[in-house]
């Protein structure tokens, strides 16, 4: 069953086109993978499946709710991680997750159970009590992802997940994600732009570039289309698609705001 | 029967909401008290210095009040503003961090982030209430402390805050940058104080500004502060008028805030 489908999805900021005609659809159970170098349309993308942005033409419907019209019903079926820092590192972990639990209606009795759950699952509870201002970067991200999981989504939404932090929290937060998957049954809706990851943790990835989509498949799939026999990594697939320009997309805002996260979180 | 119990419990939900974000706020001022003592700075020296020159000099009309019972309220009106006015800087912290993306995703109505923001604006400040009656009891000001008069200064220094910080996050929605906003916070703020009652009365000023004084809220907010801080306070416009000012606006002022909160994303 599909949990999400887009038809022709499109969204403008004055004469620039961010997401041009996208239309994909998502299985229940999977974990999915936008792909594409930065300014691709990405992160546009989840906006609006997050109900964050209106789209400017064609719709998008998850899990039978229709992202502009049912936006209220699409909140309660989804969890959403994004990009930049969502934690409030003012407040401890304990509290981050609590304010949560409250604002997606977890009834009172179920409340402090789902919040020590969730700190166990994603290994946070010796810091529980601690400002999330003295996180390291990984355990920020385990609490953003925690804090999403709580009402138990359907379908959960991650951008960029693992940006700016190294290698070994990268796996830690990986291990978690699939955990997520296997226990719980969610969907996920990833971003990234490290081919890695996306060769590591996704079932079917699609390759955005410009806006649209330049190929979509599971990443076997993708690498054997164009490999003619040979060995070749998604790296080369997503040259491929996207024509050797990995470090050309991306405004100045972008970059400010990607190694600002990255700062925060190194 | 089934509609009216529909209606109840949005309406609980609602508050229960705005209640959720005002503690949330409410918690990270616990966690981090500083910023209510150096906000104090600023009207400690009003009261210290201007207040007691110019009750010296007996330059300006106060009727029966001593100068410095005369503009103790104003004063008291002009830090709530101060702290209410630059309360949107905090609006797009959290945006480009990206806590509000993930309120926003929450299944919580517009209107109730931006009341429960509005009402923590409003503990802020009763803190700074409280060090400025503090202050005005030192300078032997004539103050009023009927419990109910307690009461009334409280109310009106938490709804002047919920107006005054709903103001700034609608500013903050429609400016976006942190440097756009500290200027025009700037520009704001001494406008608002001067041409309101809070260190002279209207009377005697030329008609022109007399005109702007009348529209501006904070007029109405010193003028209720007035009659309920000092023992032999007067209001001008009455009670009624003022409330019914100062909760009509505010009621504008979250509304357009509910609708331009979401925007503050795109």
């Amino acid at each position: 069953m599909n949990i999400v489908d887009t038809y022709s999805l499109t969204r403008h900021f004055g004469q620039i086109v961010a997401v041009n005609n996208l239309s994909i659809s998502v299985q229940e159970g999977e974990i999915f993978g936008l792909i594409g170098p930065n300014g691709a349309g990405k992160t546009t993308t989840i906006k609006m499946l997050t109900t964050l942005l209106p789209p400017s033409s064609g719709k998008a419907i998850i899990a039978g709710f229709d992202i502009h019209r049912n936006a209220a019903q699409v909140r309660k079926i989804i969890g959403y991680v994004p990009q930049l820092i969502s934690a409030d590192s003012t407040l401890t972990g304990y509290e981050n997750l609590q304010v949560f639990a409250k604002l997606y209606d977890l009834p009172r009795q179920e409340r402090e159970k789902r919040v020590r759950d969730a700190l166990h699952f994603m290994g946070l509870e010796e810091v529980a009590d601690k400002l999330v201002r003295h996180y390291s970067g990984g355990m920020i991200r385990r609490l953003e992802i925690a804090q999403s999981m709580l009402h138990r989504p359907r379908l959960l939404f991650l951008d960029e997940p693992t940006v700016g932090l190294d290698p070994a929290a990268r796996r830690v937060v990986w291990e978690h994600i699939v955990n997520l998957r296997d226990k719980f049954g969610t969907t996920i809706f990833l971003t990234t732009h490290l081919m890695d990851e996306a060769d590591e943790l996704c079932t079917r990835v699609a390759i955005m570039h410009l806006g649209q989509v330049a190929a979509i498949g599971s990443p076997q799939e993708l690498k054997k289309a164009i490999g003619n026999g040979q060995e070749v990594t998604l790296d080369d697939v997503f040259i491929h698609y996207t024509g050797n320009e990995i470090d050309n997309g991306g405004n100045f805002r972008d970059i400010s705001r990607t190694r600002r996260v990255a700062r925060r979180l190194g | 029967m089934n509609v009216l119990k529909l209606w109840l419990k949005t309406v609980y939900s609602f508050f229960y909401k705005t209640a959720v974000i005002t503690g949330l706020e409410a918690r990270k001022l616990r966690h981090d008290p500083t910023e209510i003592f150096t906000r104090a700075v600023q009207p400690a020296l009003w009261l210290l210095v201007f207040g007691q020159v110019f009750t010296r000099v007996r330059a300006i009309p106060s009727g029966n009040l001593p100068y410095i019972d005369f503009m103790t309220p104003g004063i008291l009106a002009q830090s709530v503003l101060f702290i209410a006015i630059f309360y949107g800087i905090a609006i797009i912290w959290e945006r480009d961090l990206g806590i509000v993306h993930k309120f926003l995703v929450s299944p919580t109505p517009r209107a109730a982030l931006v009341l429960g923001k509005a009402l923590s604006a409003g503990l802020r400040g009763l803190a700074q209430g409280i060090i400025i009656i503090l202050l005005a009891l030192i300078l032997r000001v004539h103050l009023n402390f009927h419990p109910l008069a307690l009461i009334g200064v409280a109310l009106a220094v938490i709804i002047g805050s919920a107006l005054f910080s709903t103001f700034s996050l609608i500013i903050a929605c429609i400016v976006k940058t942190r440097e756009r906003f500290m200027g025009i916070g700037q520009v704001l703020t001494m406008p608002l104080f001067f041409a309101s009652n809070a260190i002279y009365p209207i009377s005697i000023m030329p008609s022109w500004l007399q005109i702007i004084s009348h529209l501006n809220p904070l007029t109405y907010e010193v003028d209720l502060l007035r009659r309920l801080m000092l023992v032999g306070g007067a209001s001008t416009y009455g009670i009624g008028i003022d409330l019914a000012v100062l909760f009509g606006v505010t009621g504008v002022m979250v509304v357009i805030g509910a609708v331009m909160y979401p925007k503050v994303v795109v």
